[in-house]
């Protein structure tokens, strides 16, 4: 039965989902943080998805994360001799974050996130629909 | 038939034996004609559900890099599918020692969905043409599923004699 398929690849999609959410929480949260928990400037972090096969079904392909990557782009250098963390020309490395894009990112997160549960909501109702044959 | 050709055999004792065979041959008959009247939307509703899931997939996959659009030819598909219940791909025999060998119903032909607006991580989902697809699997599924409770419902009221 393919339609139990379809939970599967909902929710495999909903979890990748909230991790990318997860993650753009984390880059607006530390858009503007000096030092990340090693001691570095804070790094923009991005998931990468990969498909993956549901079961024994070849037609049903889920989601998967696949890994975490750390955003290549250059850290923005801010001219701000006061602090601590500037180097000798008086430039601190702040994260190379980017607001815009991480808006963007969560708001496409969070609407695949809700096509994921009415694509589930559809699959429970046919199959409740398959239930009342023959009542 | 066989046994009459030639006399080298004797003729069994067959004395109710064909009435009871006949008896069976027309119950079996019924059943299958019971069958047959359902098979084609049985059939419908599988390969809907099937469609359903590849739908499925290419939604959950709208963010995923190189993935590609997929669905099926959903006329071709069943087809193919009730072609293959009613007559199952088989091996002619045409001598003694061969081995007779049936194949089972191709499962439907995945094809790429042409793409419409090309993204850059070579995405090819639009999630607008799957959102309708969707609904039109769902609509058909539903419909396929109140035309089985028709036809049981007529069935019913055949039986019983009580329309």
């Amino acid at each position: 039965m393919s339609l139990f398929d379809v939970f599967g690849i909902a929710s495999s999609a909903m979890h990748a989902q909230s991790l990318r959410l997860n993650t753009t929480a984390s880059n607006m949260a530390n858009a503007d943080s000096v030092a990340g928990p090693d001691g570095q400037p804070y790094r923009a972090k991005q998931v990468v998805f990969q498909a993956r096969q549901q079961g024994n079904n070849p037609y049903a392909q889920g989601v998967q994360v696949l890994q975490v990557v750390e955003s290549a782009a250059p850290l923005r250098m801010v001219y701000d001799p006061k602090s601590p963390a500037a180097n000798k020309d008086g430039y601190v490395s702040m994260p190379n974050v980017d607001v815009v894009e991480e808006m963007t990112n969560m708001i496409s997160s969070s609407r695949a996130y809700q096509t994921d549960v009415e694509m589930m909501n559809t699959a429970k109702t046919m199959l409740q629909k398959a239930l009342t044959i023959g009542s | 038939m066989f046994r009459k050709q030639g006399k080298r055999f004797a003729e069994p004792k067959l004395d109710q034996g064909p009435v009871l065979v006949n008896n069976k041959n027309s119950g079996a008959e019924q059943m299958s004609r019971l069958d047959d009247a359902l098979r084609f939307h049985q059939t419908a509703l599988d390969l809907r559900s099937q469609r359903q899931a590849l739908i499925a997939s290419n939604i959950a996959n709208a963010d995923t890099p190189n993935y590609k659009a997929r669905d099926i030819d959903f006329g071709s598909a069943l087809h193919g599918a009730l072609a293959g219940r009613v007559a199952p791909l088989a091996l002619s025999t045409t001598a003694a020692n061969h081995v007779a060998a049936a194949g089972v119903a191709t499962a439907p032909n995945l094809q790429y969905r042409p793409e419409t607006q090309s993204s850059v991580d070579g995405n090819t989902v639009d999630m607008d043409v799957e959102r309708a697809a969707m609904a039109e699997n769902t609509l058909h599924y539903e419909a396929s599923i109140s035309f089985i409770n028709g036809l049981l419902k007529s069935m019913q009221a055949a039986i019983t004699g009580q329309g």
